[in-house]
């Protein structure tokens, strides 16, 4: 394992790509893209996550174990995540939002 | 403790690549269980975005994505500057380790600054959850959700960056008292992937409260 040196330079990379990215999500939140806008910002935000992840927390310069504990990691994370929102949105109630609070209401 | 000073090996490990393994697997499991809190706190989120997605646009509105995007890249640069002082810690160049901390200690300090102004905008326009809280809006309830949210996670947010400092000052100390070697720099590394990590709970956080709805 060679975490011993990875160069400055590269640090100085993912610093300007990600400040790139920053500029690129404020810029493509003011377009209309419909149901995409979400998909989008979830999109950039993960990307930038991932540079952060793999270079300035070195996980891609550590050793296998280390990535595959990480990567679990995540994985349950998408499985709570899934599961989560599996069951909000299989079930038969509704949240009626009106002014004086919002109430659960069964479907009738 | 002298052990870890000098790079020799505690006696349960085999070499010093497993201890330095081990003590990095441990730092992330720590950080794996961050990653469920903060993701539960997401999922909560997402389930009343698409509930309410009228009342979530309009509370999104009442922040300002220019403060909000400036403290993005105001984080961003101090994960540079903390990146740059494990990168001094494993040349053993002390004087860089301690001003790479302190620069990192400042940044922080000012998005810290930009935060408690934010904090004190809400409170002057009505929009902390609670008595006081008045939206003109007939979703007035469902905008007082979203702030519950905003309060939650980038209080949460803050707090960890507030017990950083103090990770970091006490970083500061031992590098001033020359406690860090080429072959022993595990708590400036460990205390890197905290940084790091509260750094990605922002990039989340940014785009998801201060960018919604603006197309």
């Amino acid at each position: 394992m060679s975490e011993h040196s990875i160069p400055a330079r590269i640090y100085y990379l993912v610093f300007a790509t990600l400040l790139l990215l920053t500029l690129i999500t404020v810029e493509v939140a003011f377009y209309d893209l419909g149901i995409l806008t979400f998909g989008v910002a979830l999109g950039i935000a993960c990307f930038k996550a991932a540079l952060v992840i793999l270079y300035f927390m070195h996980v891609r310069y550590s050793s296998g174990l280390t990535g595959i504990f990480v990567a679990a990691g995540f994985v349950f994370l998408a499985i709570m995540l899934t599961f989560f929102l599996l069951d909000a949105s299989s079930r038969d109630w509704q949240y009626q939002p009106d002014s004086s609070g919002f109430s659960m209401v069964r479907p009738s | 403790m002298s052990n870890f000073h000098d790079g020799v090996v505690a006696h349960q490990f085999d070499d010093a690549e497993q201890q330095k393994e081990t003590v990095n697997l441990g730092m992330w499991s720590f950080l794996i269980t961050e990653v469920m809190m903060f993701g539960a706190l997401f999922a909560a989120y997402g389930f009343y975005r698409f509930k309410y997605p009228q009342a979530w646009i309009e509370g999104s509105n009442y922040l300002d994505y220019l403060l909000g995007a400036f403290n993005t890249a105001v984080l961003i640069c101090s994960s540079l500057t903390m990146a740059m002082a494990v990168h001094a810690a494993q040349h053993a160049k002390r004087k860089q380790i301690i001003v790479f901390l302190i620069l990192t200690i400042i940044l922080g300090g000012v998005f810290i600054g930009v935060k408690v102004v934010e904090y004190a905008d809400k409170f002057e326009h009505h929009l902390v959850p609670g008595h006081n809280f008045s939206v003109d809006s007939p979703f007035a309830n469902q905008v007082e959700l979203f702030y519950s949210f905003y309060f939650i996670m980038t209080g949460l947010h803050a707090l960890h960056m507030l017990i950083g400092f103090g990770i970091i000052a006490t970083l500061v100390v031992m590098a001033y008292r020359n406690r860090f070697s080429e072959a022993y720099y595990a708590p400036v590394e460990m205390t890197g992937l905290y940084w790091h990590f509260v750094d990605i709970v922002w990039i989340f956080l940014f785009p998801f409260l201060y960018l919604i709805g603006r197309g």
